[in-house]
């Protein structure tokens, strides 16, 4: 009894492993044709703040040049750290010149990258039907103030702006304890539009683009380093050409436009 | 480390804040107090309930062991957060509860609760029933062949639910960072710390608190084997 019972158990499993193994081998087959043929898609991984703008660049840029792009929204520190442990990322935008230089001084970068495309700003923002009237940054160590959402400073360059502004406006000891750490400048504006924090920092294209908040103060960028959005291609791309096209496009006056409507600045190394 | 399993130098590395392990211990610790009692008490009503929602109430208790601990989190902050059905009235007083280790505590008594269910249940199954039908004969009240005969022969099986709980209760996550946030020095709990220093690639980091779950973890399972004995 026992016996059949054993037997039956490594048959089962035998046919599980080899249904894995058989997924496996297709999945590296289907990879690596995406990898070599023409039409294949290219991954862009771009920090979580892009996401709205970029959603709606896609489908104008689509349709002109019938080329697929997939995406992959993140923390801008997480996805650095994606490409630095071999994520087939062909084009890398970050909100932040750190997570992008942890990359050139490993030599991950093609010829020619990063530069700056866009430009934001911090903002201070409070639920919509928040009891505390919030107008400043200082007003944050009032104790009517209990938790502020911010991003986690090593992995969200949102979190390392705002805590930079603190820094400098000298309270960064004094409200630390009231931080409630989001994984991603998303998650943040999520958690300040649902009310259970009372504060929250991400930028000022987060703020506008959601109906659940109000802008209650812009941080003033001498307080911060400059927010300025880099993009690169990556060396490894096996489409660099196509991702040159997509960065160009990016570039464009159409996407410039999207870009703006969604509150971004845009660099001025390149009027 | 007597371990040998990663190449650390712990001279070599910052230790860092302690604050999750203690965070973690507390929220665990409490959380297993009240799922070790609550858990033995329902699993003995439902010992002796027999009615026709029977499967019904148990599947209910058992769902958060198969669900995804986000979906578990989802559902508490629905209804605890601060526009939610509970939430909204625990507001009134000015209790929020949402991003407070209190959180944490619920959501680790959520998830651990249908393990310490199972093997309480389990353990009093295994009673021989004419025991207690015995006792109830002399005339013992029902609180006394619980407390005298029913929990007695099942402490093994409660201590085995209880350790499990505790497991289970230290390393929740999903539900846990939804509903209390990561809060370092407040809610931070160490799966908490283990995923955030992953994503900030801070490696060591990530090596100094898996080590110490898993000597918890290890320290837990010789708990269980000894009692078996």
């Amino acid at each position: 009894m026992n016996f059949w019972r054993v037997g039956l158990l490594s048959l089962v499993t035998i046919v599980l492993l080899s249904l894995t193994r058989f997924s496996f081998d297709r999945y590296q087959q289907q990879f690596g044709q995406t990898a070599s043929t023409p039409a294949s898609p290219i991954l862009v991984a771009a920090a979580a703040s892009l996401q709205p703008a970029l959603q709606s660049i896609t489908p104008i840029y689509q349709a002109h040049l019938n080329q697929t792009i997939n995406y992959n929204f993140a923390a801008s520190g997480v996805l650095a750290q994606q490409i630095q442990q071999g994520a087939p990322v062909d084009v890398f935008i970050a909100a932040a010149a750190q997570q992008m230089s942890a990359l050139v001084q490993q030599g991950l970068l093609a010829a020619g990258t990063p530069s700056t495309l866009l430009t934001n700003q911090l903002v201070l923002i409070a639920p919509k039907q928040s009891l505390v009237s919030l107008t400043d940054w200082r007003q944050l160590t009032d104790p009517a103030i209990k938790r502020i959402a911010i991003g986690e400073p090593r992995t969200v360059p949102a979190g390392q702006y705002a805590t930079e502004v603190f820094q400098n406006l000298g309270i960064l000891e004094l409200v630390k304890s009231k931080f409630v750490m989001g994984n991603s400048v998303k998650s943040v504006l999520a958690t300040v539009e649902t009310g259970d924090v009372d504060a929250g920092i991400v930028y000022i294209t987060d703020a506008k683009n959601s109906s659940k908040v109000q802008i209650a103060a812009i941080a003033d960028d001498k307080l911060h380093s400059p927010i300025n959005y880099p993009i690169a291609i990556l060396k490894s791309s096996k489409s660099l050409t196509k991702s040159r096209q997509y960065v160009e496009f990016l570039r464009s006056k159409s996407a410039i436009a999207i870009f703006k409507k969604y509150g971004f600045g845009v660099a001025k190394s390149q009027s | 480390m007597a371990l040998g399993l990663p190449n650390l130098n712990l001279n070599y590395m910052s230790i860092p804040d302690l604050s999750p392990l203690w965070i973690s211990l507390k929220v665990a610790t409490i959380a297993t107090m009240i799922t070790c009692g609550l858990g033995t008490i329902v699993a003995y009503q439902m010992y002796r309930y027999r009615g026709k929602a029977r499967s019904l109430i148990e599947g209910i208790m058992i769902a958060p062991l198969v669900l995804p601990p986000t979906v578990v989190g989802f559902i508490l902050l629905i209804l605890l957060g601060k526009n939610g059905m509970i939430g909204q009235i625990l507001d009134r007083w000015n209790l929020g509860l949402v991003f407070t280790w209190y959180a944490a505590v619920i959501a680790a008594i959520v998830v651990s609760f249908p393990l310490m269910y199972r093997a309480a249940l389990g353990a009093f199954e295994q009673i021989d029933a004419l025991l207690l039908d015995v006792a109830r004969l002399e005339g013992a009240s029902e609180l006394v062949v619980f407390w005298y005969i029913a929990l007695p022969l099942a402490i093994p099986g409660l201590v085995a639910g209880t350790v499990l709980s505790f497991a289970r209760a230290l390393g929740e996550f999903g539900a846990t960072l939804m509903l209390s946030g990561n809060i370092p020095g407040q809610t931070q709990t160490m799966p908490m710390a283990i995923y955030f220093a992953v994503q900030a690639g801070a490696i060591e980091e990530g090596w100094f608190w898996t080590i110490i779950i898993i000597g918890i973890s290890l320290v837990g399972i010789l708990i269980v084997n000894h009692w078996k004995i």
